[in-house]
């Protein structure tokens, strides 16, 4: 589809909503409609049942996860109307006390989509029929697609041959973790290069 | 909550008075269904509820093979990134590479040649032959037929060797780049798969002798796990799943990538959505695969020229150029270590994966490394469909009806 075929669903998204859905913009031939965490469930339905979108099928559910900001998780909806051929973005902003509820009721299959975002991101789905963890291990703690998670984790297993099972430890890294900075001096890096601080000196 | 110890028995529910007066307990069982059996295709743990060998619930448990993916590749560069698509689904790696390289390409906006458009297609099929080769036969296995696998499993070997001789690897083939792919072919691999391509229908009609009439298969497979339209679309069904339920719809057809709007090639449709016909779909899928390898080769015959974008920031440059350029070899050393900056912006991509729609939802910032890269994997939405699709059909049914899912725990649990 065109941009230009793709702002006039937008527009008319937006016209349809009611209000529930504040905005849209196109970017690389992909519409992204922004809505709010009271509105989503109503917006995903009217899209759903409308007969000029019929969005029928939710393809991907997704958090991410932005620190810095006061609402730092995104929650993103990917769908797709099989009758139009058209593919739609929905983002949400929400942080880690405020729940989303749950579009299970309009998507069935939203259900593991968001055991995953609450497992890997911490966001609560209002709502939802099973809220339990889903990729991670049993009694694993934390959300580990945070930023803030480290790369390597805060718990190792390994099999102890005295207590004959399996046990958890801190993880002991015999080599700090090494991110490399590639980025060159004059294309990207954000800090003072070293030596550089003597020249206004 | 399910019990963790096999075969326990809940509290007798009620019991049964037969004609001769003889009282029957009934019991419910709570099993466990792997992580070790053969039938749970890898590592998947079922939580079962059976009301004597009645299915009354299943809950997966999923993420045994979980490597945390998409946090490692928000650590690492983009090119340093295509490698773990190959562990995805690693019955058709290169599958899932396309959907990542053609994420890196919308967002960067750019445009891959020619030839490398027909190879990419090539190894498309290749993977889609690869995967479906697996899974029917291992369907077949699952209730009982041991020499489809065998069979099948040969003519796979060969199409490793085709990997390994474009790639250099059997598997973990990281052939595809943003651009392009990393190398042309050698003359000699086109025309081995050109006779491959005349050898392997005669094969594929022996296993569809073998297995597509047998009596058992049909007794375990039709009319098993049925699907409907409505079902399959609420439940985010792609690929065959939504297929063999009678929709037509396929992202080669529907929104197509690369060279697909030139070829010609069918869609097969199931009528009844069952497994039987997932399989029926599978099989037909398989030849139209053959009909596109054959036309990407009379392509490949046809347009010579390069295979990955020259010239470019995204591409490393020949090596017999950087024999000479201080230019280019700066350039191949900041590729390899730094790598290439990708536009901020986010974009979806997805490609028909032999298993159903493979997205990738990248989110880029600017910088070398990825935001944020969510992996869609057809696998993880179809499984989850599997507590309803399971219910109310026998404990024997489980393995048939997983079996026609095509599950893939690599992309499963990501």
């Amino acid at each position: 589809m065109s941009s230009k075929a793709l702002e006039d669903l937008g527009q008319a998204i937006l016209d349809r909503s009611g209000g529930r859905a504040q905005r849209f913009d196109v970017a690389c031939e992909e519409l992204t409609v922004h809505t709010t965490v009271e509105h989503v469930v109503e917006l995903l339905r009217l899209l759903r049942d409308d007969a000029t979108f019929r969005f029928n099928q939710l393809t991907d559910l997704c958090g991410v996860d932005y620190p810095e900001r006061p609402l730092r998780f995104d929650v993103v909806y990917q769908l797709i109307s099989y009758a139009r051929n058209v593919r739609l973005r929905v983002k949400l902003q929400t942080d880690e006390d405020t729940p989303v509820p749950s579009v299970t009721p309009v998507h069935p299959c939203a259900d593991w989509f968001e055991r995953e975002t609450f497992d890997m991101y911490g966001v609560f789905f209002s709502g939802h029929p099973d809220l339990r963890r889903i990729l991670t291990d049993y009694g694993f703690h934390g959300h580990p697609l945070r930023k803030d998670f480290p790369m390597t984790g805060y718990v190792e297993v390994r099999w102890d041959d005295e207590l004959k099972r399996v046990v958890y430890e801190p993880v002991k890294l015999v080599q700090e973790y090494r991110a490399f900075d590639f980025l060159s001096p004059w294309e990207g890096a954000q800090y003072v290069l070293p030596g550089d601080e003597k020249a206004g000196g | 909550m399910a019990s963790d110890t096999p075969a326990v028995a809940d509290p007798a529910v009620g019991n049964v008075i037969s004609a001769d007066g003889e009282e029957t307990r009934l019991r419910k069982f709570n099993i466990n269904f792997g992580p070790q059996h053969p039938a749970a295709h890898g590592v998947l743990r079922l939580v079962l509820e059976l009301d004597g060998e009645v299915v009354e619930r299943v809950d997966p448990h999923i993420g045994l093979l979980h490597r945390g993916t998409e946090k490692l590749m928000e650590a690492r560069t983009y090119l340093q990134n295509t490698p773990y698509f190959d562990r995805l689904d690693y019955v058709a790696p290169m599958n899932q590479e396309h959907a990542f390289v053609l994420a890196i390409e919308k967002l960067a906006g750019i445009e891959v040649p020619y030839r490398g458009q027909v190879i990419r297609v090539l190894f498309d099929e290749i993977g889609r032959i690869q995967s479906h080769l697996l899974n029917v036969t291992t369907q077949a296995m699952d209730v009982g037929a041991l020499t489809p696998p065998l069979w099948g499993f040969e003519e796979r070997e060969k199409l490793c060797i085709f990997y390994e001789r474009a790639s250099g690897a059997r598997f973990h083939a990281n052939y595809y780049r943003p651009g392009g792919v990393h190398q042309d072919l050698p003359p000699d691999l086109i025309v081995d798969i050109r006779r491959w391509c005349a050898e392997f229908p005669r094969l594929l009609d022996d296993i569809d002798n073998l297995i597509t009439p047998n009596r058992i298969f049909k007794q375990r497979n039709v009319d098993i796990g049925v699907v409907t339209k409505e079902e399959a679309y609420a439940w985010g069904f792609t690929g065959v799943m939504l297929r063999g339920s009678g929709i037509a719809w396929d992202l080669r057809k529907a929104q197509p990538y690369e060279i697909y709007a030139d070829l010609d090639f069918d869609i097969p449709l199931g009528k009844n959505g069952d497994c039987y016909d997932r399989y029926l779909v599978r099989m037909e899928e398989m030849r139209q695969s053959v009909k596109i390898m054959n036309q990407c080769l009379d392509l490949l015959d046809k347009h010579k020229g390069p295979v990955l974008l020259e010239n470019s920031k995204y591409t490393p440059p020949r090596r017999g150029e950087m024999k000479r350029s201080m230019e280019a070899l700066i350039h191949h050393f900041k590729l390899y270590t730094e790598g290439f900056h990708v536009p901020a912006g986010e974009v979806y991509t997805a490609v028909e994966a032999p298993k159903g729609e493979f997205g990738v939802y990248l989110v880029g910032d600017g910088t070398n490394k990825p935001y944020r890269c969510k992996i869609r994997a057809p696998g993880y939405s179809h499984l989850q469909a599997l507590d309803w699709m399971a219910r109310g059909h026998m404990l024997a049914d489980v393995s048939a009806v997983l079996g026609s899912l095509d599950i893939v725990f690599g992309e499963v649990d990501r």
